[in-house]
């Protein structure tokens, strides 16, 4: 017989954290792995392929240490309270957003009413993070990039809120849950092309939003140096650049297999499917979207600063816009039957 | 391949710094300049070049190439070595063509002290020079990807390199410094293997090069950014003295293998390359393009090898009697010119060596003026430098 559990608030609440606390970083160090194969099967890396022998198992490994072996220093004329805390404004926000994202039917930490509206906000926290850290570098190419992440991802918000806003009009809920509830049947498109697109606008802003290739001008490596994070060494850089990057990542995968790709339901509602449980569903999704995110990076070269708020303020915004009015009127005139 | 079916689509008008100038200051944004130190430590600028960069938000305002971080005074040192050593000192001027800068040395002596070079010896420096030219570019090739964020192309280029390294290396045992020439010839005759290898490369870029292109010419990002940025003009080229796949770029239609051939090279059948534009896309497309022709000589070359003798009749010891000569050769980032002016001793009493990347950056401060700051890396990495060259 198992004996029966109670706990109060306070410890389920330590038991989430805690299970967060577990799932980020191994999520994290999974992703880190696949960019490292995918790039090497990509690109026809070699490196990536050889520590540790088989197919390069350690390359991660390696990769750690060397950064773990590193000095770290903090440069004589930057603010260093400020340069110390930016790591934590970048690192906390990209941890907190796996809060709201529901796994399966019941496995989410907490399933807030306003769960989108809470993982659209979280996630742009860490902006203040970037600037401060190019702010405090006392070194003009942080500046630079610090100012490049500032404009960006104030650019690029905006069509991720907005194809968000579509979803949230055609499910008619703010809880992630009933949005991935409301998707049983075809998850991505519900009213013929509007989530299609959605999705689409989403992906790329998102791709802009983590600042990778081709929206990697704030961290541009050829222009800028890091960008930012310059001036950041050892494990600091990694807990500002490289594992945020990596976490929001999956982040910001996860919330796309959620708001497009139906989340922990089956991809079609067959009774064969569902015998699959649905935290496997949600992490092929997952680990599809990662993939697109990874296959994207090595395929185009960058954006020029000024072609890039083109971009955003006169193609994804406007398509963004005309996509709600059309939202806005199936869900006013479309039969029932078709919702 | 006419370049105009290259351009397909809208040619995108690049930004108007006066235009944003406007911008500025009609809503009343007072905006503040800042002093760039760009290098010369920095990703893109492949060694120690600085450019003391003025900025204006992301436009550049001003920019000052400063060079000399890198010189090693090769004029000064040769005049204490023998002919025989100077040959590894000059490979080292242009470290990614070492065999093209051995070349000019050689001929030089061959002028002065009128030594015959057997047929087999000149093919088999036109295989390598060639060869060796391959190399270089592609080299170009995947760091003017990696300057615009493109990284794949980097490994492809890489890749393709490896076999062409192999014969290279079969035949000097060196892959980056080869120190094959000798006045009157070449080393050592070529081991078994080496053409099938040579061949075996040459022909494997040829194949897989018009993938490698479409990566990135015909994409419309990389369109974006090169198409008219960077224009160098055709009267500006003139007067520094511009060589090389840039000044063919701005429509100067001059090589020096073609137009004062040397060696045997007016037996093979290439064509020059060049593209009328002299934005960052013409530099980039005569690149890639030259790479096809330098694999034709090669594939020529090894087809038509004479047998025979690799050194013509040389005397035992390298001394070039007393006079002066100049010679000049297509180097793979554009003409170098060797002036020697021997006393009749066994070491040079001068050596004037004009290369090409110092002409060839010279211009910077006219094309960088006005742009901005992610074009000026894409500028850079189109005017194709070696650090060593500029310096010496």
């Amino acid at each position: 017989m198992i004996p029966e559990i109670t706990l109060t608030a306070w410890q389920i609440l330590l038991v989430k954290i805690g299970v967060i606390l577990a799932i980020v970083p191994t999520m994290t160090l999974v992703a880190g792995y696949a960019e490292h194969k995918v790039m090497a099967h990509l690109q026809h890396r070699l490196g990536p392929m050889y520590p540790g022998g088989f197919h390069g198992w350690a390359v991660l490994l390696a990769d750690g240490l060397k950064f773990l072996y590193k000095e770290d220093i903090i440069p004589e004329r930057a603010d260093r309270r400020v340069f110390s805390l930016a790591t934590f404004a970048i690192f906390v926000p990209a941890v907190m957003v796996y809060l709201v994202i529901p796994v399966d039917r019941s496995l989410i930490v907490e399933d807030l009413d306003v769960g989108i509206f809470y993982l659209l906000a979280i996630s742009s926290v860490s902006t203040i993070g970037i600037l401060m850290a190019g702010w405090s570098s006392a070194n003009k190419y942080a500046l630079i990039g610090a100012l490049r992440a500032g404009a960006q991802l104030i650019a690029y918000e905006l069509p991720i809120v907005l194809s968000a806003a579509v979803v949230v009009m055609l499910s008619g809920s703010l809880s992630l849950v009933d949005i991935v509830e409301a998707q049983n049947w075809p998850f991505l498109i519900w009213p013929p092309g509007i989530g299609l697109i959605a999705f689409l606008v989403f992906t790329m802003a998102s791709v802009a939003e983590l600042t990778r290739p081709p929206f990697d001008m704030p961290v541009a490596e050829s222009e800028i140096i890091t960008g930012a994070f310059t001036e950041y060494s050892g494990m600091r850089f990694i807990f500002s650049f490289f594992f945020p990057e990596v976490a929001n990542l999956v982040a910001f995968a996860a919330i796309g297999a959620t708001l497009f790709l139906g989340g922990y339901q089956p991809i079609v509602p067959l009774g064969v499917l569902e015998v699959i449980p649905g935290f496997v569903w949600f992490t092929l999704k997952t680990a599809f979207m990662v993939f697109l995110f990874l296959w994207i990076r090595p395929t185009f070269p960058r954006l020029r600063e000024d072609q890039l708020q083109k971009f955003a303020w006169k193609v994804l915004i406007p398509v963004t816009l005309a996509l709600i009015l059309v939202a806005g009127a199936w869900v006013l005139y479309a039969p029932e039957a078709l919702r | 391949m006419a370049i105009d079916q290259q351009r397909v689509g809208d040619r995108t008008p690049v930004h108007d710094p006066a235009e944003i100038a406007k911008i500025v200051s009609g809503a009343n944004l007072e905006t503040e300049q800042m002093v760039l130190n760009v290098g010369p430590q920095h990703p893109a600028t492949h060694g120690v070049f600085r450019l003391l960069a003025t900025i204006d938000g992301e436009v550049l305002v001003d920019a000052q190439p400063i060079i000399g971080y890198m010189h090693r005074g090769y004029e000064k040192l040769v005049e204490a070595r023998d002919y025989r050593q100077i040959t590894n000192l000059v490979s080292r001027m242009d470290w990614l063509s070492g065999i093209n800068n051995e070349l000019p040395l050689h001929l030089c002596l061959e002028k002065l002290m009128e030594i015959e070079v057997p047929e087999r010896a000149q093919y088999m420096r036109v295989v390598m020079l060639e060869m060796n030219r391959i190399l270089n570019h592609l080299m170009f090739f995947a760091s003017f990807g990696a300057e615009l964020g493109a990284i794949t192309p980097t490994f492809f280029a890489f890749r393709e390199r490896e076999d062409i390294q192999l014969a290279l290396e079969m035949a000097t045992g060196g892959r980056m410094h080869f120190g094959f020439f000798r006045p009157g010839g070449i080393r050592e005759d070529v081991p078994r293997g080496f053409f099938a290898q040579a061949l075996k490369g040459v022909r494997q870029v040829m194949a897989r090069l018009d993938q490698y292109e479409d990566l990135l010419v015909g994409n419309e990002i990389f369109k974006q950014r090169t198409i008219d940025v960077g224009v160098l003009d055709k009267e500006i080229a003139y007067n520094y003295g511009v060589s090389g796949p840039i000044a063919r770029g701005s429509g100067i239609d001059f090589d020096v293998r073609k137009d004062e051939p040397y060696l045997v090279y007016d037996r093979f059948d290439f064509e020059v390359q060049s593209a009328p534009n002299g934005d960052c896309f013409d530099r980039f497309w005569v690149l890639v393009r030259e790479v096809v022709e330098s694999a034709k000589i090669v594939e020529q070359a090894i087809e038509a090898m004479p047998s025979g003798p690799i050194m013509g009749k040389v005397p035992r010891v390298i001394q070039a009697p007393a006079g002066e000569v100049y010679v000049r050769t297509e180097n793979p980032l554009g003409e170098l010119g060797f002036y020697l002016i021997s006393d009749g001793d066994r070491r040079p009493y001068r050596l004037k060596i004009r290369t090409p990347s110092y002409n060839n950056v010279s211009v910077l401060p006219h094309v960088l003026k006005g742009q901005m700051v992610a074009d000026m890396i894409a500028i850079l990495g189109s005017f194709f430098f070696v650090l060593g060259d500029i310096d010496r």
